[in-house]
């Protein structure tokens, strides 16, 4: 075992499937000291990372802070509404004048596809992609993952499903190219006027049919319809969303079989899913947020491995 | 499987330090040591294994020390990795291994075992990782090997199965398996 094959996370589609599995086994070592009495070890305490968030954020943000903070890191946080970035500052310059501060690490979420891997060019530091607009979102795909594998034992020849927006959500192209990667069988369902054109590009069926799809799943992870992004109206209305799309109760007992339902969270209840089936057996929705600090602190000693002393 | 590195070894000039009987005898008298010492609060004795090498003496010792004193005595794995001083001094990626201890070693004893004391690195990372679980009364340190002036820290064991004087490029390797069990001395190819 040598290192990750990257010195950045800025998308699952530059790593390869060792690089997965190393995270993986790092993140159940991380596991279990999340399970200690006390809760922290010191790997990183001589580094510094800057956690700069332009978009709205809550668990992320707050995974990747009590990541950081369990590896003994000292942490920055950034966000939009409170800085300089309202005085007309540009992105490579904020990102500097934090790294002259003695920056190790910066973990950045940006509403613009690609924002993250044009500061992996611009700036000398590590980056950590923490969603950039519609494009990926890498620990969230991986934690999914995670998630997946310590229910099912394997990801190798699961069928997942992702069901929603994919046109809005970088967690669909994140958790596509990261299942696919650990030799999963992906499908999306939704809309079509939420299902991008480029999926038949990436080897991803497409359907519309909602139960036929989940009568097919092992795994469903269900997205999160961005109400903020909805202006265009991509569907008529949530209420006929909800009819057409949401996944209820009724729906998962007509299945033959039980099946393990995700969600990136935040939930619209009543929305995309409905409450009862967000708290019932099938759902791993808390796993997925507890995992999520142990797979941030995997990339971050993996990477942070890598920063020359 | 971490920090092993592919030494190539002069198979002709090797020395048995142990053969499978001095190990049995040695590993007997260790245990029975431990028995000695702790035989009134054996229940407020933990058996701590040190990854990786130092699992298979433990459990070896653990088993003794239940069947010689009928009592269930607490037990469990540590590793160090994230405790460790080398963090980004080497050229690989430290990976670990598995840490299980399923109960709080606060207020309890803990033998520490290892298979050869060297630098005394690795057990300077144990301490700290083991203060995670708790505060114990005591903890005591278990080798089946001490290579003697080698020391880069003030570390002192209190078990000692055989002391040695081992000049840097070699190397003491343990096997515990079975009938195969012997600690020999090799030494590296110049």
């Amino acid at each position: 075992m040598k290192h990750l094959s990257v010195n950045h996370l800025l998308g699952i589609k530059y790593l390869n499937k060792d690089d997965i599995n190393l995270i993986f086994h790092l993140a159940n070592s991380f596991k279990e000291v999340l399970n200690r009495p006390i809760k922290k070890v010191p790997t990183l305490r001589d580094l510094t990372v800057a956690n700069l968030f332009f978009e709205s954020s809550t668990r992320t943000r707050i995974s990747f802070e009590l990541a950081q903070k369990r590896l003994g890191a000292d942490v920055v946080n950034f966000s939009a509404g409170t800085s300089s970035l309202s005085k007309g500052e540009s992105l490579i310059d904020t990102a500097n004048n934090i790294l002259a501060m003695k920056v190790d690490v910066i973990v950045l979420r940006h509403s613009n596809p690609g924002a993250a891997e044009f500061l992996s060019n611009h700036v000398k530091s590590v980056i950590v992609n923490a969603g950039d607009g519609s494009h990926e979102h890498p620990t969230q795909a991986l934690l999914d993952a995670f998630s997946i594998r310590e229910k099912l034992g394997s990801i190798k020849n699961k069928k997942v499903l992702i069901i929603g927006d994919v046109k809005h959500s970088r967690v669909a192209l994140s958790n596509i190219f990261c299942l696919q990667k650990l030799g999963a069988k992906v499908r999306v369902c939704g809309p079509s006027t939420l299902i991008p054109k480029y999926l038949n590009k990436l080897d991803v069926e497409v359907s519309h049919n909602l139960k036929e799809s989940l009568e097919w799943c092992d795994v469903a992870n269900i997205l999160r319809i961005q109400l903020e992004r909805q202006k265009n109206n991509f569907f008529p209305s949530n209420r006929e969303y909800a009819m057409l799309f949401g996944v209820n109760q009724e729906l998962l007992s007509s299945l033959s079989q039980d099946i393990l339902l995700l969600h990136p969270g935040p939930i619209n209840r009543g929305v995309e899913v409905t409450s009862d089936v967000v708290d019932s057996h099938n759902s791993i929705v808390l796993n997925q947020v507890e995992n999520g600090v142990a797979i941030r602190m995997a990339i971050l000693y993996l990477l942070a491995a890598k920063i020359k002393r | 499987m971490r920090h092993d590195k592919k030494f190539q070894y002069n198979m002709s000039d090797r020395k048995i330090i142990l053969n499978v009987d001095q190990l049995k005898l040695t590993i007997t008298r260790l245990s029975s040591e431990i028995i000695e010492n702790h035989i009134e609060l054996i229940d407020k004795c933990a058996i701590i294994g040190m990854q990786p090498r130092g699992v298979q003496l433990s459990q070896q010792i653990h088993t003794m020390l239940e069947y010689e004193t009928g009592y269930s005595v607490k037990y469990g794995l540590l590793d160090s990795t994230f405790f460790r001083d080398d963090f980004r001094r080497r050229e690989d990626v430290i990976i670990p291994n598995k840490t299980n201890i399923e109960f709080s070693l606060e207020g309890l004893n803990v033998i520490l075992i290892d298979d050869v004391l060297f630098t005394g690195r690795s057990v300077r990372s144990s301490l700290d990782a083991l203060v995670s679980f708790g505060r114990p009364n005591s903890v005591e340190l278990l080798v089946l090997i001490d290579r003697r002036f080698s020391r880069e820290l003030p570390i002192q064991p209190k078990y000692i199965g055989k002391s040695i004087d081992v000049i840097e490029n070699e190397h003491v390797v343990v096997n515990l398996d079975g009938n195969n069990s012997s600690v020999i001395l090799l030494n590296e190819k110049s």
